[in-house]
């Protein structure tokens, strides 16, 4: 198993050096020239702008320049806001937790819903419900869902008035992040209501982001169930007399599994480009917000450093997901 | 003889496309996907003819008309009018022209350089299908969204820099697909008699590799074409793609937002647009997956 972790990791180190390589040259294609936009000043004079430009390092040559981006990255050196000033690994890590926490109630949710619906609809194929739920999964997997999140503010929040338009907790409340994960914090800070509001305001978002990971994983679920009910091992289990649930929900499903969970982990990717859709409507304050907001006001530094910390998260995910899927099923481990 | 042998392909041919309408037609919801479609084909082919004004105008003295069958809604403007006075019908009209546009410019471009680029990688083998291999797992790594939008940035908005972004962000999927598909094929015995008997590496990349490997790169376009809808309308929303006045469906959400609790039929309906195309493209994707992938065949 060490062996396999080991070859995994060493895979990684080329696509970590393309990622560097792609965020380092990301500020040098950028149109304009990159001192006067990575200072965000204006009306530079002539002595600033050859402090900046020795500052920056731009008058080395272009590998020398990388090689020291690499040195910085390496000490946790990666840059500055030029809005905030903050370093910008800091504002990564205080607004983090937010989408991690939207993201996970958002798999939570496709995962409690999601696998249920596939193993029904497999184990009743062909009937109208089967058909209900795939074409439920497919409408789900075509929504646009900058659009649906749009709907539930209407319905719900403008409609109903059940829920918040946006925002991670109602003004009413003030208590220190100390995990910075809001459920934890208002569960912690023990001020009455705290936590409702936090429940509440995180339902509209993490069912936006849900949408398409759910109906990939009803779909998957459907399809690998439906190859495992075929097998040999199954039919010795239904033979043997066992109740259909256990069939199903022991034999079959255990292996059904396996592709389950690979979708599962794929889906990472699917949940960050769904943030920001999902935080930029909701304005949660997370990084997918963050990135978009510093694209339009053309802070380079922040969408450079935050372009690389985001692959960097889904490459160690994935890294995840692949040594999950090497325990739950040793033949990987051995090819 | 050069005849006969016309003859017998036009034939092959002809069974070829008979035995895939066989399967694709046996799934109900590919037949009305495709009807959907080309209904949508049309609708933006005669798009002069079928709307009722044009796109653009603004008609002062209906602004936020809501649709007809409410309180209010007049007949000229059956679906209602936007913040300036705008006919939502006529611009969701005009809309289908540039998602199908979107869909057709993004997959040529993600195909063209997806399989050329795959055929390579799979043909030579060795230093040069790691570096491409390495390339596409770097653009993998990032979030499709994320990337195209910071590409969109280096470009500069609009709809056709969103459009190569977006292609940029597919083309992976295809290069993989086919390298894959390459792989399998090649120690197949008909390509190694076609070296037999001399064909140079161009002839064998093309003509005899390439076609066995198109099943699963049409079913990977169809799937394409319907995300790269769905992303220009996201970049559009986000105001990175096309630019307003361009009645593309995303941008028009991205017009509507603030309107949200006043107007619902603005947003609404460009909603609506976008989910029946892309629904209609899956729909047809699924029955082109069970007609092409002769593994799901026979189950």
């Amino acid at each position: 198993m060490l062996g396999f972790i080991l070859k995994r990791i060493g895979l990684l180190i080329p696509t970590f050096i393309g990622i560097t390589i792609v965020s380092f040259g990301f500020v040098r294609v950028l149109p304009g020239d990159p001192v006067l936009l990575m200072a965000g000043e204006r009306g530079l004079t002539d002595e600033r702008y050859a402090a900046l430009l020795t500052e920056f390092g731009y008058d080395r040559p272009i590998w020398v320049q990388y090689f020291e981006y690499l040195r910085d990255l390496l000490s946790g050196d990666f840059g500055n806001s030029l809005v905030t000033k903050q370093p910008v690994l800091t504002e990564f890590f205080t607004l983090f937790p937010a989408t991690v926490e939207l993201s996970l109630c958002a798999i939570i949710i496709a995962i409690c819903i999601g696998i249920p619906a596939g193993i029904i609809a497999a184990s009743k194929r062909g009937t109208f419900l089967d058909q209900a739920i795939m074409g439920t999964a497919l409408v789900g997997y075509s929504m646009p869902i900058f659009w649906l999140g749009l709907l539930l503010i209407i319905v719900f929040s403008g409609m109903l008035g059940w829920t918040p338009v946006s925002g991670r907790i109602s003004l009413l409340y003030f208590f220190p992040a100390d995990t910075g994960f809001m459920l934890i914090d208002s569960l912690r800070s023990g001020q009455k209501g705290a936590f409702a509001s936090a429940v509440n305001h995180l339902i509209l978002p993490s069912f936006m982001l849900a949408t398409i990971p759910l109906a990939v994983i009803a779909r998957q679920t459907r399809s690998a169930m439906l190859e495992v009910l075929g097998e040999d091992y199954v039919r010795t289990a239904r033979a043997k007399g066992l109740a259909p649930a256990r069939v199903v929900g022991v034999h079959a499903l255990r292996n059904a599994m396996i592709p389950v969970i690979t979708v599962i982990g794929l889906s990472v990717g699917t949940l960050l480009a769904g943030a920001i859709l999902t935080e930029t409507i909701f304005s949660w304050p997370g990084i997918g917000k963050w990135m978009v907001d510093s694209i339009f006001r053309r802070d380079y530094p922040v969408v450079q450093s935050g372009l690389l910390l985001i692959a960097v998260m889904v490459m160690i995910v994935n890294l995840l997901v692949d040594m999950t899927y090497g325990l739950i099923n040793p033949r990987i481990r051995h090819t | 003889m050069a005849e006969s042998s016309g003859s017998v392909k036009a034939q092959t041919r002809r069974q070829m496309l008979s035995e895939f309408w066989f399967y694709f037609s046996e799934n109900t919801g590919a037949k009305i996907g495709l009807f959907v479609f080309i209904g949508l084909v049309l609708i933006a082919i005669f798009a002069d003819v079928i709307a009722p004004h044009a796109a653009n105008v603004q008609y002062r003295d209906a602004l936020l008309v809501p649709p007809v069958w409410q309180e209010g809604g007049r007949w000229e403007y059956i679906l209602g009018t936007d913040a300036v006075g705008r006919d939502m019908l006529s611009r969701l009209i005009y809309g289908s022209r540039f998602s199908l546009f979107i869909g057709c410019v993004v997959v040529a471009i993600a195909v063209t350089g997806g399989v050329t680029i795959g055929l390579i990688a799979g043909y030579f083998r060795g230093w040069v299908d790691m570096v491409i291999m390495r390339v596409m797992d770097v653009i993998l790594a990032f979030p499709s969204l994320l990337l195209a939008l910071v590409l969109v940035a280096i470009l500069g908005p609009g709809l056709t820099n969103a459009m190569i972004a977006i292609a940029i962000v597919l083309q992976p999927h295809f290069v993989r697909l086919t390298r894959a598909s390459v792989l399998n094929e090649i120690n197949r015995e008909y390509v190694t008699s076609a070296r037999v008997a001399g064909a140079p590496p161009f002839y064998l990349m093309t003509r005899t590799i390439l076609p066995n490997c198109l099943g699963p790169v049409t079913v990977q376009a169809t799937l394409s074409f319907s995300n790269a809808i769905l992303d220009a309308a996201a970049l559009g929303f986000l105001g990175m793609g096309a630019q307003p006045p361009t009645p593309e469906w995303g941008t028009m959400l991205a017009e509507a937002r603030e309107f949200i609790l006043r107007a619902w039929w603005v947003v609404t309906f460009p909603g609506i647009a976008i989910l029946i195309t892309v629904l209609a493209i899956n729909l047809m994707g699924d029955g082109l997956r069970d007609a092409l992938d002769p593994k799901l065949k026979r189950t």
